[in-house]
């Protein structure tokens, strides 16, 4: 009889949980719905979440950044209230699929423009010219052009074509550690276990203005590379292109281009570039 | 309790095991001032790092919570999804057909060799494809779908080891009188087998708390652990902080479920022996070490 | 379609996946065979640092491990283990994560494969006078070992797997080039069914022969 109750009590815990997730998934279902439909009133965006400056999860829930702000401008020009606009993560490996799969209207999440994701996506944009630099340790004064990173310890993110280039044409002689992400650079950097961190200087801009590393790293202000980040969108899309063209035209004009530079890269002493021009790419 | 391995210790023991004790916990002193004294030296003690975590729940209510609602979600539904899944594939294949054996038997093997990551990514792409399952709740469904597809073989395995470790007397004396096939399976063998698969059923039920982790890596699965990223971005990449608070989350998850089954496994135990069935606890009825150690509780899959 | 594939590159990274597995097989036999050593052991305090370590790092999610091997022991405490570049420190604090991992389970095939053995083989061998060591190391573990190879042949089949994880620390392993390859050419699935295949043809084989090894060294009984 025992044996009966207990595999009762086993059942029932089983059920259990079992009526649990099925309300948990039910309530996710509903929030779903109009997310991701597209037909309603809502946009679905997809931005980066953990990239401080351009586009991070603060403790309070909100979402903060250059490329945040982009978006919501973007979105408010194409109609759509702030209330009306989902935010959706999306990692740069799974970006093009999100898009080909209708999963996000358009991303704006670090995401520059170049001929292998142009065969999969289009691009609205330009609207930053961000280049490949380096973070060092404040105090760190020897490394001063980019050939000096030979036998230096660099640090990126797996599998991340910054981390290539420096490699294959910069410094071939620099060691290179990858990680799942800058974080874990930065504590590296920290620790000097890692000379410099290398990667978009938009990105490097954003951590370096961060409260908890004030005055302790540096932009080393070397243009290795040319990132266009665009503005990614479904392949023929021309309409919404031409209006996020558009609506990217007047951030620039009506000057909300340069406080939301100014307000997220300002802090770092980051000098960015003039807002570029709608389709100009530079190689 | 003292051990079949060893003699109860004489006083000349006593003292060497005293000795020893002593050593060792040098040894442990030791190496916990060595991780002290280079964390406090590179600064990964300062109190900046590890305060948000103490002084405030948003971390908790932003990051943390939603993580981990993520990854039980996940987790119960694998389980509640391959256990039966398992069971029949177990079952399939101590069949007395050969084909049946067969064709289980392959299935088994194959989910058994890829890895799970592979296997969500490819659930993933196909409800993308072939689905219109909304794209908020997808990759929940692939990363159980990729749970679910090496678990249920996983435990198909361990559902057999259970049935074989049961004496063949068990089944001679079912078909004697004169039950058949289903019946001996379902009113014999498997409510006996139950009690030596727990161990490795749950061992396995954190392997799959563990692995619903994969999901977040490259599926854009919100679980527990991807909820790392944000979280150190936000707090000045305290990565060792944060990632020391979640491994925390986890043993505590996983070590509440064990000693949950522990405790049912007791219970089923002693039921049991109340109704006077005799089972040993597995083949041979061996040493008994430290505690009650299931006997194939690492039939299992690790990870 | 396949485009990507560079033959060289994939049987590189392969092989340096086997080398994580071997490496990290034999370790994590040695220190399994240790901690159970020490979980069934007479002094007290050892088995609870052995159960204690158990009971802790089986919970933890690898990746924690393995990074925690790199951004603790390497970047904070200055473990290299005598490698002087990061492609060799960080082979090197992967097979050290995944040997600390694996072993846990190890030890704890190994328990279950001490519980097989009858009892009357430790009484008898106490009865002739060997001491703790000697008894478990001559009489319990050669036959424990025998009874666990299915055990522990499912073990290292995870192991091999599971070295797909030291790419969060950067070791240049199999599914670090799935990642780059996935990044660079937009075709997710081709990519991800040969990565798929590659493991097939390493765990199939080892899943097959030690099943077979496991019925030959069986102790009949």
């Amino acid at each position: 009889m025992k044996l009966r109750k207990a595999s009762a009590a086993a059942a029932a815990a089983v059920a259990l949980a079992l009526t649990v997730t099925a309300c948990g998934s039910g309530k996710k279902d509903d929030a779903a719905g109009g997310g991701s439909a597209g037909g309603g009133d809502k946009i679905t965006i997809g931005i980066k979440i953990d990239q401080p400056g351009i586009g991070l999860k603060t403790p309070d829930g909100k979402f903060v950044g250059f490329d945040v702000d982009v978006a919501k401008y973007v979105a408010k020009e194409l109609g759509y209230e702030e209330g009306d606009i989902v935010f959706k993560e999306t990692k740069s490996a799974d970006r093009e699929t999100a898009i080909e799969r209708g999963d996000v209207k358009f991303i704006v999440a670090s995401y520059s423009i170049n001929d292998k994701r142009l065969a999969k996506v289009d691009f609205a944009g330009p609207y930053l010219l961000a280049h490949q630099d380096i973070l060092v340790r404040a105090d760190d004064d020897s490394i001063k052009s980019p050939a000096d990173l030979n036998n230096k310890k660099l640090c990126s993110v797996t599998g991340s074509t910054s981390a290539q280039n420096v490699k294959d044409k910069l410094a071939p002689k620099a060691q290179l550690q990858e990680y799942g992400g800058y974080s874990e650079c930065l504590t590296g950097l920290e620790n000097k276990v890692i000379d410099a961190l290398t990667t978009d200087d938009s990105i490097l801009a954003g951590y370096a203005a961060q409260e908890a590393f004030k005055g302790k790293f540096k932009l080393a202000g070397f243009k290795m590379s040319n990132e266009n980040y665009g503005i990614g969108l479904k392949k023929g899309d021309t309409e919404l292109k031409d209006k996020i063209n558009k609506a990217l035209e007047k951030m620039v004009q009506d000057k909300s281009w340069d406080k939301a530079v100014e307000a997220h890269f300002g802090p770092a002493g980051y000098k960015n570039e003039p807002a570029p021009k709608i389709g100009n790419i530079v190689k | 309790m003292t051990s079949v391995l060893y003699d109860a210790p004489g006083s000349r023991a006593k003292w060497r095991n005293v000795g020893y004790t002593v050593l060792f916990t040098a040894v442990l002193a030791l190496v916990g001032w060595w991780v002290y004294d280079g964390l406090s030296s590179k600064g990964q003690l300062d109190w900046a790092k590890w305060e948000p975590f103490f002084t405030s729940s948003q971390p908790y209510a932003t990051y943390i919570w939603p993580g981990l609602q993520n990854t039980l979600i996940a987790a119960t539904l694998a389980l509640v999804i391959a256990l039966p899944l398992g069971a029949v594939f177990g079952i399939a294949r101590l069949s007395d057909h050969s084909w049946v054996r067969g064709a289980a038997g392959t299935v088994v093997e194959f989910f058994r060799a890829i890895p799970v990551l592979i296997l969500m990514l490819f659930a993933n792409a196909a409800y993308a494809d072939f689905t219109d399952i909304s794209s908020d709740v997808r990759p929940l469904y692939a990363v159980v779908t990729g749970l679910v597809l090496y678990n249920a073989s996983v435990l198909a395995e361990i559902v057999r080891a259970g049935i074989q470790s049961l004496p063949r007397g068990q089944t001679d004396a079912a078909k004697a009188i004169g039950m058949r096939k289903g019946q001996t399976m379902r009113h014999v063998l498997l409510p006996q087998s139950v009690t030596a698969m727990l161990p490795a059923i749950v061992s396995q039920m954190v392997v799959i708390v563990k692995d619903t982790a994969l999901g977040g890596a490259m599926l854009s699965f919100n679980e527990l652990l991807s909820s790392v990223r944000p979280m150190s971005a936000n707090y000045g990449a305290n990565t060792i902080a944060s990632f020391t608070l979640v491994a925390v989350i986890f043993v505590a998850l996983n070590f509440a479920l064990t000693s949950a089954a522990g405790w049912l496994e007791r219970k089923l135990r002693r039921g049991k022996k109340s109704t006077g069935a005799v089972v040993h606890a597995g083949p041979g009825g061996g040493l008994e070490t430290v505690g009650p150690g299931g006997d194939i509780s690492t039939q299992g899959d690790i990870k | 379609m396949f485009d990507f594939l560079d033959m060289d590159a994939l049987l590189g990274a392969f092989w340096v996946t086997v080398k994580l597995t071997v490496y990290s097989a034999i370790g994590s036999l040695i220190w399994g065979t240790l901690l159970a050593g020490m979980r069934v052991s007479p002094v007290p305090l050892m088995r609870a640092v052995g159960t204690a370590y158990v009971n802790v790092v089986r919970n933890i999610p690898l990746t924690v491990v393995i990074l925690f091997t790199s951004l603790g022991l390497f970047q904070t405490l200055g473990v290299t283990l005598a490698g002087d570049n990061f492609t060799v420190i960080n082979f090197r604090l992967a097979v050290l994560g995944l040997i600390a991992y694996t072993a846990a389970f190890v030890c704890e095939a190994l328990r279950s494969g001490i519980n097989t053995v009858p009892v009357g083989q430790a009484e008898a061998a106490r009865a002739l006078g060997l001491s703790f060591t000697q008894v478990l190391t001559l009489i319990v573990l050669p036959q424990a070992f025998r009874s666990v190879v299915n055990p522990l042949a499912n073990v290292l089949i995870a192991l091999t797997k599971n070295t797909t994880v030291a790419s969060v620390i950067g070791v240049a392993e199999a599914s670090l080039l799935m990642k780059s390859w996935i990044e660079t050419y937009a075709a997710l699935l081709p990519i991800v069914a040969i990565f798929a295949f590659g493991f097939i043809c390493l765990t199939l084989p080892t899943g097959l022969v030690l099943g077979w090894v496991s019925k030959k060294v069986a102790v009949k009984r």
